[in-house]
């Protein structure tokens, strides 16, 4: 058996400043055409290791130990000249947001051409043809125009495909995917991680996926390594890690994916809550000399009714209009047709203080819904100033009460920026049921936070759903989130619903093709394994 | 450990500056307006320890009493041009559309105007006094406090927290006062500091022109200008209001970088 591609012992990286250990004596070895994962929460040291072998850690952070040997060669013995000549033809990396790792100022083509015409040397021409080849081969639709065009023209999964054509151009040994799908929707991901497996499989270039889904891990990686703290807490064939963990660990990161709960069948029938019908949202085209662009309709004819204490989950790709139709329901933006009736009363077109005071919204992205510049306590407390029978101390009392249901009893002095994300989105729920409101709006709550974090915010959503009653419209395209809180699911596609009906049917019983492609891509655990289409040579 | 160096030095300059412009209201070595024309430009000495000018008045009373002149004027000024513009910038960035539009459209024309030559024009309008000068030094730096916040106001009011407010029920001028305005007031304090040395510099200008707080009553400024034809032979004249306007300009820049750090909860631990 020939040595191993990439061979890392008893890796070391060290914060500078503070000494704080990243990476503590991590030792690994992927073999060459092999694919292998790492695993691990934020913080758990797995992006530092695979910058370490790059030899692009950031700043404040440096290698402290440990050797890296990569096709038998030290990465410590080589000049930072030879280094940067390994880069690109050796190892290549794949960055998780497609949105800022393109130069938005550089056409697509200069862009795969800067690394053709650095490490190789062939003319203009030939640069050309092999880019064409490989924007073709990641399944671009035009690649002449594509060669052309400008980073902002195209979506994450586009931006995605061509960062990997750029990527593979120079046939790399190693490929490095840090969270390569993180920031895309469901099917947009299994899309460009099948071109990435096809693509690795034809150069027989290694792949190291950093992840944190351990659906993926399931469905490509033939090794896994969990990584948390710093540490290998785990490392093996990917099969027995995900069926039979032997961490403690492990075990817990398997148990924190949702699970399909116990089919609650709640109140059915009565009067809906909250019931829309034929519901249009339009944005407007831009502002031209003398017309209007065209608008895009994001919502278009969409009736939908949600019972008292019901979870209504809407699932779909991005651009579907789910956050849009979220949004509209709650008022928060103009409707261009359609009528949204609240407790039967029509809301659409007049300032309804009750419709107003009795829904919220959970936002996803926990960093930026808190104002950095008030306390926990005083971000729960604000709901409250709308309820002018409170005295201070019932206020205070009862903001008390509702930090401790989420959790965070004593935090009420913190300020935002001191906690964690999963700490946060605590803070978000609780601001938005503190006023016990009747219709909680919640868009992509979890997806922000790491796999043992999202399990718990989830369980204490439906543990305060059972406790206080309120009905919920569950956006998401996290289809195994959607199956643990759901009771119905609405299947977005194209601004319309294309699909509904119980949980269990839509998951069990897929009507429509949409739902079905959905539902394939959704990352599983798949204890059978890597299929073996995907297995490499 | 950085910022309290700032916090030190600043504070420390500022106090020199306030002291000597509360003692220079009951107390000054030399009556700062009397004329002596038989000790004209003496240099430093023991007895005038800053030396005296063209006329024989004692520089460092001067100094003194110009302290008080020239802050009070550059504060108000400062003052007078942050409120403004912050209402008139925070009302375009967050109503947007034809107000945003009427009001950018005249703060750039503003903006494109040489600053100077507007204080001088209302100047002329409301007379050469001191508060003429708040009014026009005023009035020539609200447009670039008013981008300034507008930039910063059409950020923010795209964050969710403004939008979770909305949702909360809050009205929109509530979260505009509560949640907009807190968040955008960093960078208006560090250009008001910087602004705090541009109205130094600018009261001085004007009064070279003849057209700041009218002599004999001292500021920095109009020692400044009365200093220029003995630029070459009484060099102290000049040293004296310069050293004091580069100090002040020190300790409040550097009381205004530890100010902004501690109004940010997040800077506050670093």
């Amino acid at each position: 058996m020939t040595a191993p591609l990439l061979r890392v012992d008893r890796l070391r990286v060290e914060a500078a400043r503070s000494g704080a250990v990243i990476v503590d004596d991590v030792s690994f070895a992927v073999e060459r055409g092999e694919f292998v994962a790492v695993v691990g929460e934020s913080g758990s040291g797995k992006t530092a290791a695979a910058r370490a072998v790059l030899g692009l850690l950031p700043p404040g952070l440096q290698k402290a130990g440990g050797q890296i040997l990569l096709d038998d060669v030290d990465l410590a013995t080589l000049s930072p000249r030879r280094m940067r000549a390994l880069r690109g033809p050796v190892v290549g990396m794949v960055f998780q947001e497609p949105m800022v790792s393109l130069n938005p100022a550089m056409s697509v083509g200069a862009q795969m051409a800067e690394g053709l015409a650095l490490h190789e040397r062939i003319d203009r021409r030939e640069i050309r043809r092999r880019c064409l080849d490989m924007l073709a081969r990641v399944q671009i639709r035009d690649p002449e125009h594509t060669f052309n065009a400008y980073p902002h023209e195209f979506s994450g999964g586009m931006r995605q495909r061509i960062m990997l054509a750029s990527v593979m151009l120079l046939k790399p040994k190693l490929l490095i995917a840090d969270e390569p799908t993180t920031a895309l929707d469901t099917l947009t991901q299994r899309e460009v991680l099948d071109l990435m497996v096809g693509l690795a499989r034809d150069h027989g270039t290694s792949v190291m996926l950093i992840t944190h889904n351990l659906g993926l891990v399931s469905r490509y990686a033939q090794r896994a390594l969990v990584l948390r703290q710093g540490k290998v807490i785990e490392s093996g064939d990917t099969r027995q890690i995900l069926s039979a963990p032997r961490e403690a660990y492990t075990r817990q990161l398997v148990e924190a994916l949702p699970r399909r709960g116990t089919a609650a069948v709640r109140r059915q029938g009565g009067e809906p809550l909250v019931s829309v019908r034929g519901l249009r949202v339009a944005f407007a085209g831009r502002q031209r000399l003398f017309r209007r662009d065209a608008g895009v309709s994001a919502v278009n004819g969409v009736d939908l009714d949600i019972g008292v204490g019901e979870t209504v989950a809407v699932v779909g790709g991005s651009g579907s209009g789910k956050t849009t139709l979220g949004r509209a329901m709650l008022r928060l933006m103009p409707t261009a047709g359609g009528e949204i009736r609240f407790r039967g009363k029509d809301v659409t077109a007049t300032a309804n203080r009750d419709f107003r005071l009795s829904s919220q919204l959970v936002f996803q992205d926990p960093y930026s819904s808190l104002d950095p510049r008030m306390r926990v306590g005083e971000i729960v407390a604000e709901p409250l100033r709308h309820v002018p029978e409170l005295t201070t101390g019932e206020r205070d009392k009862r903001v008390a009460a509702m930090l401790e249901e989420v959790g965070l009893a004593g935090l009420g002095r913190r300020w935002p920026h001191e906690l964690s994300g999963g700490q946060r989105q605590r803070i978000a729920i609780a601001r938005a049921i503190v006023r016990q409101p009747a219709f909680v709006v919640a868009d992509e709550p979890v997806s922000a936070l790491d796999m043992t974090i999202q399990a718990q915010v989830l369980k204490l959503f439906e543990r305060l759903q059972a406790q206080y009653g309120f009905a919920c419209l569950f956006i998401s395209h996290d289809l195994a989130a959607v199956e643990q809180v759901a009771d119905r699911v609405v299947v977005m596609q194209g601004g319309r619903i294309v699909e509904q009906g119980s949980r269990d049917d839509i998951f069990d019983r897929p009507q429509h093709d949409y739902t079905k492609a959905l539902l394939a891509a959704a990352p599983v655990l798949d204890f059978a394994g890597p299929a073996t289409a995907h297995a490499l040579g | 450990m950085r910022m309290r160096a700032n916090t030190a030095i600043g504070g420390a300059l500022m106090a020199l500056l306030l002291g000597t412009a509360a003692a220079a209201v009951f107390w000054t070595p030399f009556d700062p307006l009397r004329i002596n024309l038989r000790a004209r430009l003496q240099p430093p000495s023991s007895l005038y320890w800053l030396g005296t000018d063209e006329f024989g008045r004692d520089v460092l009373s001067r100094v003194m009493v110009g302290a008080g002149t020239s802050v009070v004027i550059a504060l108000l000024t400062v003052l007078l041009a942050v409120a403004a513009g912050t209402v008139i910038g925070c009302t375009a960035g967050y109503v947007r559309g034809w107000t945003d539009r009427i009001i950018m459209a005249v703060n750039d024309a503003l903006l494109a105007f040489p600053g100077i030559l507007l204080a001088l024009a209302v100047m002329i309008v409301v007379g050469a006094n001191k508060f003429g000068l708040i009014l026009a030094l005023g009035l020539a730096y609200t447009p670039s406090v008013v981008r300034v916040v507008r930039g910063t106001v059409l950020s923010i009011r795209e964050k969710e927290y403004i939008e979770a407010s909305r949702v909360i029920g809050n009205s929109e001028i509530y979260s505009m006062i509560r949640h907009v305005l807190p968040n955008a007031m960093a960078p208006v304090a560090v250009l008001a500091t910087s602004m705090f040395g541009w109205v130094l510099l600018a009261e001085s200008a004007l009064s070279f022109l003849g057209l700041g707080v009218p002599p004999p009553a001292p500021t920095w400024g109009n020692m400044l200008a009365a200093s220029r034809p003995f630029m070459e032979t009484a060099t102290w004249l000049s040293i004296a209001p310069g050293l004091c306007i580069a100090l002040t300009l020190l300790g409040v820049n550097l009381l205004g970088d530890s100010l902004r750090d501690r109004l940010d909860p997040r800077m506050a631990h670093g």
